[in-house]
């Protein structure tokens, strides 16, 4: 069935069809429509779910992480400061091996107060243990749900699916919504393997000396790697079932491309408008949107490359004296490959700033124009 | 020593143990028995919740468990929250009757959990909170905390500039929130702790439990005298044990049998080793409003008050 529906709505209704059993949730803007439409599937029964209405985002983690340890199925979605405050027990739920999946709309921190989107608050979160997968569009947003909850409790890691604040979350798309029948059939029941049982007494999470602690994050660490392969499986069935197949990138109009543009999020969606221009203007210029960031597909992003002439990273974020993140991850993926080619860093968009065609011609006129990068980061349309 | 001051007393605690021997608490800890009993009262079928505090030292490291009841340690601030998502989780997967108990100390009850504490009474979760109350931050070195008595010495309200703020009453708190059943308790009483942990079983919602345990480390006390204090602060009224139903129906549950000075209570913990006669008649002082303002409640409340308890004025 196809809906016209918001980005939020997507995750609303990809929670919905993916049998969420517990969800815990506390509003911030450009979240809200995520959990008002939730709260509706499960006053009027449509959503057998319970649903905790919890004061705080430290709490929402905490809530959903208990109800992961109890053996439910459990969701949430934030933003920004929301996920800022969650970062403590970020850590424990991935440490303690819970499948959660949770949606966050990239969102500014301030201050100054601004609700618009960056990708820096999730980005900010690389190094907690979570997966995390960017989307271009609410259909990908609503499939990225359920592929999330198979990924998830396939390696046992918390997954964290992206979306761009307002771009995507306020904004209407038609989607697919597949009947439940076929989700179902992609996504079995969860049967955790651990998990608090009346009867079998177990601890969880108690003091961990080190001599045993190191094996711990050997462990994640190994099942984070295995989680690139996982995610591709998962994707390619995916299609098998509903039709829409996912890779861990995607290459667009790649063939004998020497100019890459690789971005991610909703301006991969305006990058493929111009490149689809450029294109029929005769310039051999494609796209390489990443779409997984945690685990970071290196493999992917090394052969995807593998005969660019020059890569021009764009990035709605910034690591404070550093510089854009996906770039620095794309130079690392690219360090000791048989074939370097020359990586442009490409600031925009910070705050919410419009990334329109015009910004992307102006990054791919400044490409064409520098034989190398001039600068480390490369700000555009910034009043200097 | 117990018989200068008070009668010699027979208890009777159910054999059925849910706490192993091998636990790590110092000699004299209250908190391991505060467990030990709950546990007994509540039985197997029981998930413990441990927030950061001594306990999650206590329970032993991995991979060892001091109880027989599935246990599950979390982060400092979120006694209230992981026990929300416990029992909801627990119901998705039909185990409606399964009695979650979250233990936390003062300092992840009256200070950096009150938070997630307060919006999950305020929901009336289904769940039983236990405060294991030692007065200090005893986890890290005996530091203050809100619970820390006026006039108390700790590693952060040293000697010459002692607490000078009251205990805060985490029991009033709680009972603001007009839930089903708050009460205290400490270990010199178990069964009337056993009693409170059975009954809060049996009432859906949340029940909060805050129990006195003496800490000899950071109270400067003799490990052996742990049970007395814990009896001297019930028998002095320095920590009268009282439940409350919905926020409003007071009931006194053990009446002191004597007139009993604070001082006696005071002056076996090396923590008021400091204090001037001054100091202590303020804190008698506080220990007879206080008191007082309880027994009006109880009577308020329809509680027989026995003749010699009657408070003047």
């Amino acid at each position: 069935m196809e809906k016209v529906i918001m980005g939020n709505h997507a995750v609303s209704y990809g929670v919905l069809l993916s049998r969420v059993q517990v969800i815990a949730a506390y509003p911030i803007t450009p979240q809200t429509q995520v959990v008002e439409m939730l709260s509706e599937f499960c006053a009027d029964g449509r959503m057998k779910a319970s649903f905790i209405k919890v004061e705080s985002e430290h709490s929402v983690m905490a809530a959903t992480a208990g109800a992961s340890i109890a053996g439910a199925r459990a969701f949430t979605a934030t933003s920004s400061h929301g996920l800022a405050l969650m970062h403590e027990v970020l850590h424990w739920a991935a440490g303690g091996r819970l499948p959660i999946v949770m949606a966050n709309i990239n969102r500014t921190l301030g201050p100054g107060w601004n609700i618009w989107t960056e990708q820096t608050d999730s980005l900010a979160q690389r190094d907690t243990g979570w997966l995390q997968f960017y989307c271009e569009s609410n259909q990908e947003v609503l499939d990225m749900v359920i592929q999330a909850y198979r990924i998830a409790e396939t390696v046992l890691l918390p997954v964290m699916l992206v979306l761009d604040a307002f771009f995507l979350s306020h904004t209407e798309e038609p989607v697919d919504i597949p009947d439940q029948s076929l989700v179902d059939s992609f996504l079995p029941p969860y049967e955790p393997r651990y998990k608090l049982q009346p009867g079998d007494p177990h601890s969880f999470y108690g003091l961990v000396a080190p001599e045993h602690f190191m094996e711990l994050r050997y462990k994640m660490q190994r099942d984070m790697e295995r989680a690139v392969q996982v995610a591709r499986q998962v994707g390619a069935d995916f299609g098998s079932t509903f039709g829409r197949a996912y890779d861990v990138v995607e290459k667009y109009r790649m063939e004998g491309a020497d100019l890459v543009l690789v971005t991610s999020g909703s301006i991969a969606g305006t990058t493929r408008v111009v490149v689809d221009e450029l294109r029929t203007a005769g310039q051999r210029v494609g796209m390489l949107k990443v779409r997984m960031f945690r685990p970071f597909p290196f493999a992917a992003l090394r052969e995807s490359l593998a005969d660019a002439q020059k890569v021009a990273v764009i990035d709605r974020n910034i690591s404070y004296g550093h510089g854009g993140i996906f770039a620095s991850e794309a130079k690392a993926a690219l360090y000791g490959a048989a074939h370097q080619p020359l990586i442009y860093s490409f600031i925009i968009g910070l705050g919410g700033r419009d990334v329109t065609p015009q910004s992307i011609r102006s990054i791919v006129s400044y490409v064409q124009e520098h034989e190398g990068p001039a600068e480390q980061i490369i700000w555009m349309e910034v009043k200097k | 020593m117990s018989g200068q001051v008070l009668d010699e007393v027979q208890i009777k605690v159910p054999d059925e143990e849910w706490m192993t021997s091998g636990h790590v608490a110092c000699p004299g800890c209250g908190a391991p028995m505060a467990v030990r009993y709950a546990l007994k009262a509540l039985g197997d079928n029981t998930v413990l919740i441990v927030v950061a505090s001594c306990w999650s030292i206590i329970a032993g490291p991995f991979p060892y468990t001091a109880v027989n009841v599935p246990l599950l340690h979390t982060l400092f601030a979120t006694g209230g929250s992981v026990a929300s998502g416990v029992k909801a989780g627990l119901e998705a997967r039909g185990l409606k009757d399964t009695t979650v108990l979250t233990l936390a100390g003062d300092g992840g009850t009256f200070d950096i959990g009150i938070q997630a504490l307060s919006a999950a009474v305020e929901r009336n979760e289904d769940f039983i909170y236990m405060c294991y109350d030692n007065e200090a931050y005893m986890n890290t070195g005996i530091q203050r905390s809100s619970a820390t008595p006026w006039g108390a010495w700790t590693t952060t309200t040293p000697v010459k500039h002692p607490k000078d703020q009251p205990k805060k009453d985490m029991v009033a708190i709680m009972a603001a929130h007009r839930i089903p059943y708050t009460a205290t308790a400490t270990v010199a009483y178990p069964e009337d702790l056993m009693r409170k942990v059975r009954k809060a079983k049996g009432i859906r919602g949340s029940k909060f439990i805050h129990v006195l345990a003496p800490c000899p480390s950071g109270w400067k006390s003799e490990p052996a005298q742990s049970v007395l204090l814990s009896r001297l602060a019930v028998q002095t009224r320095a920590f009268p044990l009282y439940e409350i139903e919905h926020g409003d129906k007071y009931t006194i549950n053990v009446w002191p049998t004597r007139e009993l000075a604070v001082h006696e209570y005071l002056k076996l913990q090396g923590r008021f080793a400091h204090l001037t006669p001054e100091a202590v008649q303020q804190i008698q002082e506080t220990v007879d409003f206080e008191w007082k303002r309880l027994v009006n409640r109880a009577r308020a409340s329809g509680q027989e008050v026995p003749s010699d308890q009657l408070c003047p004025g």
